[in-house]
């Protein structure tokens, strides 16, 4: 909420100054903003309804019992394609994988699900897929869910970490 | 219709979400919710990023952004886009657009990418908020150890990628 006040004031103060500097190119500016901005909208809205069906069905406490329970290899496997398809914001991300971890589960799989859940992103994919074309969309987000499971797996080598 | 065709996802979903709420109402009013939460979220977030973005087109000069963030800004690119991605706020979705702004005015595409991976791991809000939920040992560590691999993917991506869809993307960025 901070952060978003900080983003709103840097905004006025960045508009006021180019206003006075140059109106028109200001005006032209704010054209461009809002064009962009209309332009993406409808993926936008596109993976804002994909966020909120894929919480209501992998909601946290369903989350929590599948990264809870699982163990093994598939037990990695499944935290991070948990953490790929969830969008979960870090401020419940966080307190839930902490409490994973007081209860018992493993560092590697709650490590690939933190990872996943932050560099993988399934559910935006329409959004950046228009921006970087497919490939390289599928590209990045392949490498991103093979990587948080290097990481994972390497967390799980580190004493220091329990 | 230009616009129906525009939204089509958007219906599809918004009446699958209507259906969800007919057949499984707890289920439904829960999905509705959320996306209520998020959207606000969302409208509240983007406008002073597109702001920004607008502002940032009209004033920077793409030899500006080549200088600092080109094909031959080197190491100091690097770090630029990586301090740009670690100093951001919000959800990964509002990094693309930003991204696309760095593409339209020729910033490397190693630099976007690494730009992406920081806005996506290494924010620093977020990894104060990390800290405090997951100890300094797993935190830290999660970091150091990103800070390399959000290069290696960087790197990686345009290695498989080939040039032609490299380029494709630079004259996306310009027509958009």
């Amino acid at each position: 909420m901070v952060s978003n006040l900080i983003l709103y004031a840097v905004a006025i103060i960045f508009l006021i100054y180019s206003y006075l500097k140059d109106k028109k190119k200001t005006k032209q500016a704010l054209t461009k903003g809002y064009k962009s901005f209309i332009n993406i909208l409808p993926e936008f809205l596109t993976i804002i309804l994909l966020i909120g069906m894929v919480l209501s069905i992998l909601n946290p406490q369903i989350v929590s019992s599948l990264i809870g329970t699982s163990s093994g290899i598939w037990g990695i496997l499944s935290s991070s394609i948990i953490g790929a398809i969830t969008l979960i914001p870090g401020f419940i991300a966080f307190p839930l994988a902490k409490n994973l971890l007081d209860y018992g589960a493993g560092i590697v799989p709650i490590a690939a699900f933190v990872s996943s859940l932050m560099m993988v992103g399934v559910v935006t994919i329409p959004l950046e897929k228009k921006y970087f074309g497919s490939k390289l969309t599928y590209i990045r987000n392949a490498l991103a869910f093979v990587f948080s499971i290097v990481i994972a797996l390497v967390m799980g080598a580190m004493p220091w970490i329990y | 219709m230009d616009i129906l065709k525009r939204y089509k996802y958007v219906l599809a979903l918004s009446i699958l979400l209507l259906i969800s709420y007919i057949v499984k109402p707890e289920f439904g009013s829960n999905a509705i919710g959320l996306t209520w939460i998020n959207l606000k979220q969302m409208l509240f977030l983007l406008p002073p990023i597109f702001l920004i973005l607008g502002l940032l087109d009209v004033w920077v000069p793409k030899e500006t952004m080549i200088k600092l963030m080109g094909k031959d800004s080197g190491v100091q690119g690097g770090i630029l886009a990586f301090l740009m991605g670690s100093a951001a706020a919000g959800p990964l979705y509002a990094a693309f657009p930003v991204a696309h702004m760095l593409i339209k005015k020729e910033a490397s595409l190693i630099n976007v990418f690494v730009f992406i991976g920081a806005w996506s791991t290494t924010k620093i809000p977020m990894f104060l908020f990390e800290m405090s939920a997951l100890g300094v040992g797993f935190s830290l560590s999660r970091l150091l150890l990103n800070i390399p691999i959000i290069v290696l993917i960087a790197s990686l991506s345009l290695k498989i990628s080939s040039k032609q869809d490299q380029i494709e993307i630079y004259n996306k960025a310009k027509s958009m």
